[in-house]
C-alpha cells in the first residue's frame, strides 16, 4: 500500500475523526443548530418537495426535451440580428441552462463562433440565474417578490452587462472562424401542441401551490377554495395531451386518474393524491415508447443531480443559520452586521461573498432563506442571488480559458457593480403588496 | 479508429467515457479512446451541449447520454 493512493482518504477521515471527538454537544448553540437543520429539512420535505419541487423537476425535465436547442441557438449564430441575440440569450438560460456544466459549453460557443462577446456575455450571466427551477423554487421560498425579482433583474441586468462588455472591447472583437453547425433535429411536433402542454404544466404548478390568502372574500380567496378543481383540470390537459401527441397509452393514464383520484376519495390528503399522481405519470411516460420516455429520462436526471445537492444544502444551511426567527450555529448578530439593513457596503458584501462561493445548484435559496431570518436585508438577499449563482471561483477559471485574464477580471467587476446596484434599488422599493 | 468523449467532467460526461469504454472492450474494436475536456477544443469541434461523443473526428452525438443499444449502434458502424 502507498501512501501517494491513500493520502486523501486518510485525510478525510482525521478531518471526520477531529470533528467527531471535539463536537461541542453540550452547548447549547450546537444543540440548537442541529435541531435547526432538521426542522428546515422537514419543512422542506413537507412544504416544496411534492407540490413545488415535483412538478418543476418535470417542467424542467420537459423543456430540456421538447425544446431543441437547436432552435434557440439558431438566433445566437454569427449572423444572427444583434437585437434579437441579446433578447434571446438573456431569457433563454430559463430553457437552456439549469447547471453551469451546459452554459459554460453554450457560453464558450456563443463567443467563439456564434454572435460573439455581448450576448455570449449575456447569456453567461443570465442563465443560471433564470433557470425555471431557481425561479420557481425562489418564489415558493423566499416569497413571490423576490423570485419575479431574480428573474426580472436577472434579465435585465444581463443585457446591461452583455452591451458593457461589448463596449468596453468592441476594437478587440476578432473576425470569428465559420459559425456553428447543428444538425436539425427532427423537428416534428407542432408548436401549439407544445405550449399547450408545458401551459399546463405550468397551470398546475401555479394552482396546486396556490396559498391560503388572508381575507376570506374576494378573488384569491376564490381561486384558492378552487384550487384543486383547477389544478385537476391542468391534469387532466396533461394526460390527455400525452395520449395524444406523446404516445402513451390511454389506458395507462386512466390508471393515473385513477390512482390520484382514488387517493383523494379515500381522505388521504392532497399531498398524497398529487405525489402519487405523479409517480404514476412518471411510470405510464417511462413505460412507453418515444418522447415520453425519454421526458422522464431528463427529469429523472435532474432530479439525480439536484436533489442530493439541496439536500445537503437545506442541512447546513439549516445549522448554520437556522429557520427564520431562530439561530443556527453562526449568531444573528454577524449576519446582520454584514449584510442586514440596505447599505451599499451590505449589498456590495453579499455581492463579492455571493460572486466568489459556488453554489450548487439551488442550495443558493436555502442559504438565502437563512440568511434573511437572520437579519439579512432584502436588497442584500437579491444581491447575492443575482451574483451568486452566475459566477463562483472555479467558474471564474474556465471563463478565464475562454476569454482571457482581463475580460474575466471586466466581467465579473460588471457583475458585481450591477448585482450591488440592483440590490440597492429593490432594497428601497416598499413591499407593502402581499398577495 | 479513434473515439473521442467531449466533455468538462460534469456527471454524465464521466459516465459517456464509461460507457464507450465498456462497449468498445464489449465489441473488440481496435480503437483509442481519449477524452476532450478542454472546454476550447470542444467549441472547436462544433459542440456546445456535452456530453458529446466524436469517431474519427466527426461528431456523432452531442448533449445527451445514448443507451447501451444506441451506443453499440453508432460504434459499429
Amino acid at each position: 500500500m502507498s501512501f501517494k493512493d491513500s493520502w486523501k482518504s486518510l485525510l478525510l477521515m482525521l478531518v471526520v475523526f477531529a470533528a467527531a471527538f471535539y463536537m461541542p454537544l453540550s452547548s447549547e448553540r450546537f444543540q440548537s443548530g442541529v435541531t435547526e437543520s432538521l426542522h428546515l429539512l422537514q419543512e422542506y420535505a413537507r412544504e416544496h418537495v411534492i407540490l413545488c419541487l415535483l412538478p418543476a423537476l418535470f417542467i424542467a425535465g420537459g423543456l430540456a426535451v421538447f425544446l431543441k436547442k437547436e432552435a434557440v441557438m439558431k438566433y445566437l449564430g454569427p449572423r444572427a440580428k444583434k437585437v434579437v441575440a441579446y433578447g434571446v440569450a438573456s431569457v433563454s438560460g430559463s430553457i437552456l441552462a439549469v447547471c453551469s456544466c451546459t452554459v459554460l459549453p453554450l457560453f464558450a460557443g456563443i463567443y467563439k463562433m456564434g454572435a460573439g462577446l455581448g450576448p455570449a456575455s449575456a447569456f453567461l450571466y443570465a442563465g443560471p440565474a433564470i433557470n425555471v427551477l431557481a425561479i420557481i423554487l425562489s418564489a415558493r421560498v423566499l416569497g413571490i417578490e423576490i423570485g419575479v425579482a431574480r428573474a426580472v433583474g436577472a434579465v435585465v441586468f444581463s443585457v446591461v452587462i452583455g452591451l458593457l462588455m461589448h463596449l468596453i472591447y468592441r476594437r478587440e472583437e476578432q473576425e470569428r472562424s465559420a459559425g456553428f453547425q447543428f444538425t436539425e433535429g427532427d423537428d416534428s411536433q407542432p408548436l401549439v401542441q407544445r405550449v399547450i402542454i408545458f401551459a399546463s404544466l405550468v397551470g398546475l404548478l401555479i394552482f396546486a401551490n396556490w396559498g391560503s390568502p388572508e381575507t376570506a372574500t374576494g378573488l384569491w380567496h376564490g381561486v384558492w377554495s378552487m384550487k384543486w378543481v383547477i389544478s385537476t383540470v391542468f391534469a387532466v390537459l396533461i394526460g390527455t395531451a400525452s395520449v395524444l401527441w406523446l404516445g402513451v397509452k390511454a389506458w395507462k393514464i386512466v390508471l393515473v386518474a385513477a390512482v390520484a383520484a382514488g387517493a383523494s376519495l379515500l381522505d388521504a390528503g392532497a399531498l398524497a393524491a398529487f405525489g402519487l399522481g405523479v409517480a404514476a405519470f412518471a411510470w405510464a411516460l417511462a413505460t412507453s415508447e418515444g418522447e415520453g420516455s425519454r421526458w422522464v429520462e431528463e427529469t429523472w436526471g435532474f432530479a439525480k443531480l439536484i436533489l442530493p445537492l439541496l439536500f445537503v444544502g437545506v442541512i447546513v444551511a439549516g445549522a448554520l443559520l437556522g429557520r427564520p426567527g431562530r439561530e443556527g450555529w453562526i449568531p444573528s448578530e454577524w449576519v446582520e452586521a454584514a449584510v442586514g439593513g440596505n447599505s451599499i457596503g451590505a449589498n456590495l458584501f453579499a455581492s463579492v461573498a455571493g460572486a466568489f462561493m459556488y453554489f450548487a445548484t439551488l442550495t443558493e435559496i436555502p442559504i438565502v432563506q437563512g440568511l434573511l431570518g437572520a437579519g439579512m436585508g432584502r436588497g442584500p438577499a437579491l444581491a447575492l442571488l443575482l451574483a451568486g449563482p452566475a459566477l463562483s471561483l472555479p467558474n471564474m477559471l474556465v471563463i478565464r480559458t475562454v476569454l482571457g485574464t482581463k475580460k474575466t477580471i471586466t466581467f465579473v467587476s460588471l457583475v458585481v457593480l450591477m448585482a450591488t446596484i440592483s440590490g440597492v434599488l429593490f432594497g428601497m422599493i416598499p413591499l407593502e403588496v402581499q398577495l | 479508429m479513434r473515439i473521442q468523449v467531449l466533455g468538462t467532467g460534469c456527471p454524465k460526461c464521466k459516465k459517456m467515457e464509461e460507457m464507450a469504454r465498456r462497449t468498445a472492450e464489449s465489441l473488440n474494436l481496435d480503437c483509442t479512446i481519449e477524452k476532450v475536456s478542454s472546454i476550447n477544443d470542444i467549441v472547436a469541434m462544433g459542440v456546445m451541449s456535452t456530453p458529446a461523443l466524436a469517431v474519427d473526428g466527426v461528431v456523432v452525438l452531442a448533449g445527451r447520454l445514448p443507451d447501451e443499444t444506441e451506443l453499440r449502434e453508432i460504434l459499429s458502424r
